[in-house]
């Protein structure tokens, strides 16, 4: 009786001490791994005058303003701001306030250069958002209140740099002014602001900078018409572009009296034909003319006298001025020479000579150089040296010194199109003995140590060691496939077009390739990278090929630019192929189908609804044509509130070179557009995989889940409260959720929220949809789940039918069959606003299921199914509760330890991605936005496998302890038994 | 409510230097109307209020906690605004209606806070959290609670390493080891001999005779 009551205990007290699926501290960066970036930098300003740290000052496309250390390249600090509040200028002022102006002018705030806090924000009233532009006067005597001015939306704004109160504020025109220069002759008070007034009046303002007084206003109409560039050669002359942008225009505004000189381009220089674009740039007397093929230096030698100096073949770019002193200004070449970039900096005192000559051996899958930003240091002796901040085609910005490259940051990474992930090769056999006793020895050590630290016994260094063995495994950064499926490549496609692949073990960039069709280029003027598939997986007939992904781009931005397709391997980046299609990408079906190479076929939906098959082989047709009658497809026109199923038709001869299907209309459900507009529509993963239909529930019951992959999830909203929160009232809007079968065009489901309004996010997996919106009435975010279950199959839990063979459960289940279904929803309230939405994927699909919340504070949140279970009910049953089901509470909980981000951010988060991993409790995670971050989760905890806490060393210790027991327990009762048998 | 244009005036314009703002500052916390809606001369009103971690202090530096990164979101992310180095934050040109406000701050759970905006009374604005509906007087917003991301080590302790399942090995083992003598001291030694003849007699003694036979 008392060994089993021992065992009883011992059982019990093994589960009651289950292990935590929350994170301790130290177990950060063991699975995980976070990545900051800030996009491409549109402007830099540095920040190396004081002794201290030397910093640059940026702002990015992705409307990041940062402070990045000018040694290593790291962020100090950075703010992601509001999509609609675009950074258009950024400065530093006093020297220790980072300025920008952003909202097309009308919003100036400061933030502390050290720390990031901002100071001050101020909203000047703009009438219209225009170009603007921003004028921090540079004589930075500390004791004098600078005045910071904002021109812009046809006003002038003075404003304090101590705490952004505006000085003075001056009306300039009515009309749409646009001003193109500011510039304030040295120690004066006026400032001259150059600008245009519509598209062919010039006119010129001196506006005395303390009080804001107009001095003097002169203006003067030009026939042909200005196209709004315009350079400043020097204190009374400004060249504009005429237009046409075939003239040069240099205006001359003296004291007042404005003259226009015209010069024929062609005339100046022979070479040029098309148009024409004004490089802005600040030199004394020197302009910089961008034709197709070159960058033209030019030098105003008078009103009506240009000289070419220097023609510097594309590629090449050219920075701006920077004042050495007064006379004396500095400024930077850098042009392409196949691997090769050649750094010039010349002085504009002297435009034949070079100061410094530097080449870099650039790395090609960096493309052009798009932006270069010159500083300069003082070196020992006394001379000038001089530094360039580069931002490259592919996004990435590199600080150049001395004809090296210091550091690089791949910012590309910050504007992630898409992704897909890839399975690493396998192992090769043959190991080493000498490797495996040294890894024995390593990993034993590992575990004594560990041993220590679990024990308590551990010193700081020890610890520090422990910590180091954690996380620069071995294991987890090798480059082949392992057990569990935790290694694997992530593939990912920027906006520059370059496609990287990142190791899931630490993050690290395996290889990068920027693909040529993405690239500008004379046939194609507007690349745009759209989505990147599977190509190719092998397993079994073409095990010796390496993997190969699909990435899909098109040329513009229209519905009916053609496509563009490149194929690129997975384990190398090589391009295999790649190609412009003659038709248009509007949609891409990837099908469950391979071909004799395993190569995945898909359909391209172009602009006609003209279906392609790639890839173009006979033998895929052959595959295709055999399926062919159960594919259906649909879409979506949001405009139109039409929802459109298709299946596919060959009309006449198939042409076996083409293999282009038409598309047959089957369904199609026309939204009231009076009532109704289209916000959202979400289906299941294609790959998702569902381990059973059947759900257990309490008293032995079963419930048939209602399994099909053609549901499609449809909510729309009130046309009124289609725009943000606070835009309309409760009264006018309301949400409907529809649940659609695809291939029928059936309406399985139709549920209204009555004052309820997006935005909408939802996932749909196996039969349930979650969404989230936003509830009016009681002004909460608002989260509900609708299960879908099939009745038709209720029948077969009558065990006299299944014994009598009446059971349905081998009839295959369609589409066109009759639904029988019955649907159980619930609503719950939800703290946060959402970004984005994903839901865990496993193997094998028999793991519980967990949401992935990308909340609005840039963190992932995950939250068990269970909570959102439509059976939650406020008192549940003694068997519902050990079914597991949580009474119910009228919000979901955030508990901050289910964060998968942890202690991170992942900066402006817009996408979640799940793969499984081989093992089945384990998910992988990427989420991705400015910043990175991946981890993997075990959303029923590591049920299948030990953990990485898991103590072998304990293990060990305690065998040890019992065989030694076991002995001395032997020995003692072999003596005890002599004493005995001596008696 | 009452209007409060009069104390936007005061407390809310960007910067009065500071020795003017600091009376100010105490004669309006007087008055229950920290609430500022101003209709300013665009097209919309101006919501200005406070970030407050007040006792907060950071976890590692036991340093008070500085509001560098803490943004103040609009509507789930229509605008965006940041706080200042005392907490403040303000939202120009918002239309009249009922909005939302979060707060993001890493270590810290805030509350959304709804806001009205009445357009026929203008001026007049309500606050209320949406998490407990608690009415906000001023617009100060305090975290609701720290978090904590990582769940906290148990220092070691022998408890601890008893539950695991190799203390559990042992922790049984010994009592095997000491108790068990103790039961057979407790049987009657007649007992005893006749059980030892009747092991001996089967020969090895095998698994199913040691458990308790239940007769």
């Amino acid at each position: 009786m008392t060994i089993r009551a021992c065992l009883g205990l011992m059982i019990l007290l093994l589960f009651s001490s289950t292990i935590s699926t929350a994170l301790f501290e130290d177990q950060v960066g063991l699975a995980d791994w976070h990545q900051k970036y800030i996009g491409k930098v549109k402007h830099a300003i540095f920040h190396t005058q004081k002794t201290g740290r030397k910093r640059v000052v940026v702002s990015t496309e992705e409307n990041v303003v940062a402070s990045l250390d000018l040694r290593t390249g790291d962020i100090f600090w950075r703010h992601v701001l509001g999509e609609i509040d675009r950074i258009d200028q950024v400065d530093i002022t006093l020297g220790k306030y980072v300025v920008t102006l952003s909202s097309g002018g009308s919003i100036l705030r400061a933030w502390n250069l050290p720390d990031g806090q901002m100071i001050w924000e101020s909203i000047l009233q703009v009438s219209a958002p225009s170009k603007s532009l921003l004028h921090v006067p540079a004589n930075m005597n500390v004791g004098k209140d600078n005045l910071i001015l904002v021109f812009g939306g046809s006003s002038i704004h003075a404003l304090s740099s101590t705490d952004g109160q505006i000085v003075w504020r001056k009306e300039l025109s009515t009309n749409s002014l646009e001003i193109q220069q500011v510039f304030q002759p040295h120690d004066s008070d006026i400032i001259y602001a150059l600008g245009f007034i519509g598209s062919s009046e010039f006119v010129a303002y001196y506006v005395n900078y303390k009080t804001g007084e107009v001095l003097q206003q002169s203006k003067a109409s030009f026939k042909s018409g200005f196209c709004g560039e315009a350079s400043l050669a020097s204190d009374d002359v400004i060249v504009a572009l005429d237009a046409s942008r075939t003239y040069l225009v240099s205006i001359s505004f003296r004291n007042g009296v404005i003259n226009f000189q015209q010069i024929y381009i062609p005339d100046l220089i022979p070479e040029f034909f098309g148009k024409a674009t004004l490089l802005p740039s600040k030199y004394n007397g020197i302009l910089a003319v961008d034709i197709a093929s070159s960058i033209v230096l030019l030098r105003v030698k008078g009103v009506n006298e240009l000289e070419i100096i220097e023609k510097i073949i594309h590629p090449s770019a050219i920075s701006d001025s920077l004042p050495l002193s007064k006379e004396q200004q500095a400024f930077a070449i850098l042009q392409h020479d196949e691997s090769r970039i050649h750094f010039k900096v010349k002085f504009d005192t002297d435009l034949t000579s070079e100061v410094l000559k530097e080449t870099i051996q650039m790395d090609g899958q960096r493309g052009n150089v798009e932006k270069v930003f010159i500083n300069n240091y003082i070196r020992t002796d006394r001379t000038h040296g001089f530094r360039v901040l580069v931002v490259m085609e592919d996004h990435s910005l590199l600080l150049v010194q001395q004809g090296e490259i210091v550091w690089s940051r791949e910012d590309g990474l910050a504007s992630i199109v898409d992704s897909t992930t890839s399975e690493l090769p396998v192992e090769k056999e043959g190991v080493s003995v000498a490797e495996v006793e040294h890894s024995l020895f390593e990993w034993l050590k590992g575990h004594f140590l560990k041993l220590k630290g679990t024990l308590m016994l551990a010193s700081p260094d020890e610890v520090a060691a422990i910590q180091a063995i954690r996380l620069k495994s071995f294991e987890k950064n090798k480059m082949t496939r392992d057990h569990n499926g935790f290694r694997k490549l992530i593939i990912v496609l920027t906006r520059a077009g370059k496609v990287l692949a990142l190791h899931t073990g630490d993050g690290r960039i395996v290889w990068s390739v920027l693909l040529p069709v993405l690239r500008k280029s004379e046939t194609c003027g507007n690349p745009f990278a759209l989505n990147v598939y599977q190509w190719q997986v092998p397993h079994h007939h073409a095990m010796h090929e390496n993997p190969s992904v699909l990435v899909v781009g098109r040329c513009g931005h229209n519905f009916d630019a053609p496509g563009i397709f490149s194929i690129v391997d997975a384990y190398t980046g090589k391009v295999h192929n790649s190609l412009v299609l003659e038709h248009s990408v509007r949609h891409i079906m990837p099908l469950p189908l391979t071909d004799s190479t395993e190569q995945h076929l898909h359909i391209v939906i172009d602009n006609n609804l003209h279906a392609h098959l790639y890839p173009k082989t006979s033998d895929s047709v052959k595959i295709f044509l055999d399926e062919m009658p159960n594919i259906y497809w649909y879409s979506v026109e949001v405009g139109k509130n039409i929802i459109k199923g298709y299946s596919l038709e060959i009309k006449g001869e198939l042409d076996m070179a083409e293999n282009v299907f038409q598309p047959k209309e089957l369904w199609s459900i026309v939204f009231p557009s009076k009532s109704e507009t289209i916000a959202l529509t979400a289906t299941r993963k294609m790959n998702e995989i569902v381990h059973t239909q059947a759900k257990i529930i309490a008293d032995q019951d079963v419930m048939y889940k209602y399994i099909s992959k053609n549901i499609l999830f449809v909510a729309t909203v009130a046309p009124k409260a289609s725009g943000e929160i606070g835009s309309a009232t409760p009264e006018e809007a309301w949400l409907y959720a529809y649940l659609i079968d695809t291939v029928s065009g059936r309406i399985l489901h139709r549920v209204a929220h009555q004052g309820a309004q997006g935005p909408i996010h939802a996932v749909v997996s196996e039969n349930w949809v979650v969404y989230h919106y936003f509830n009016l009435r009681a002004h909460r975010h608002e989260m509900s789940v609708i299960e879908i279950y099939d009745q038709s199959r209720e029948d077969n839990k009558d065990v006299w039918k299944l014994v009598l063979g009446k059971h349905n459960l081998t009839t295959p289940i369609s589409s066109y069959s009759k639904p029988d279904v019955t649907v159980k929803s619930q609503s719950y309230f939800f703290t946060h606003s959402v970004k984005s939405m994903a839901v865990t994927a496993t193997a094998k699909g028999i793991t519980s299921k967990q949401l992935l919340i990308g909340t609005i504070g840039d963190q992932v949140l995950a939250l068990d199914k269970r909570f959102l279970d439509p059976r939650r009910s406020v008192n549940p049953t003694q068997s519902e509760k050990e079914e597991g089901i949580i009474p119910l509470t009228d919000s979901l909980p955030v508990v901050p330890q289910s964060y998968v981000t942890h202690a991170l951010q992942v900066e402006g988060l817009r996408g979640i991605v799940t793969t499984p991993a081989k093992l089945e409790s384990t998910t992988l995670v990427f989420s991705y936005g400015v910043d990175l971050f991946f981890t993997r989760i075990a959303p029923s905890r590591t049920y299948d496998s030990l953990t990485e806490d898991f103590s072998y060393a304990l293990l060990l210790l305690t065998i040890v302890a019992l065989v030694a027991a076991l002995l001395v327990t032997w020995a003692l009762s072999e003596k005890k038994e002599l004493r005995e048998k001596w008696r | 409510m009452a209007h409060a244009k009069r104390s936007s005036a005061a407390l809310f314009n960007p910067s009065p230097p500071l020795l003017l703002l600091l009376p100010l500052l105490l004669f309006s916390h007087l008055l229950p109307r920290a609430l500022a809606a101003d209709l300013g001369s665009g097209d919309g009103y101006t919501i200005a209020g406070r970030v407050k971690l007040d006792g907060a202090t950071s976890k590692e530096s036991g340093l008070p906690a500085k509001l560098t990164n803490i943004k103040v979101i609009l509507n789930g992310g229509q605008s965006i605004s940041f706080a200042r180095a005392d907490g403040y934050f303000s939202f120009h040109n918002v239309p009249a209606g009922t909005h939302l406000i979060e707060v993001a701050a890493l270590g810290y759970f805030f509350s959304p806070v709804r806001v009205d905006i009445s357009a026929r009374n203008p001026g007049k604005i309500q606050a209320a959290l949406t998490e407990n509906r608690r009415v906000l007087y001023e617009l100060i917003l305090e975290p609701l609670r720290e978090e904590q991301y990582y769940e906290k080590r148990e220092p070691f302790s022998i408890m601890s390493l008893m539950k695991s399942p190799m203390g559990l090995m042992m922790g049984f083992m010994l009592l095997v080891m000491f108790v068990m003598p103790k039961l057979m001291e407790n049987i009657d030694p007649e007992e005893m001999r006749r059980a030892q003849e009747d092991m001996r007699a089967q020969g090895v003694p095998s698994l199913s005779s040691l458990l308790p036979r239940s007769n």
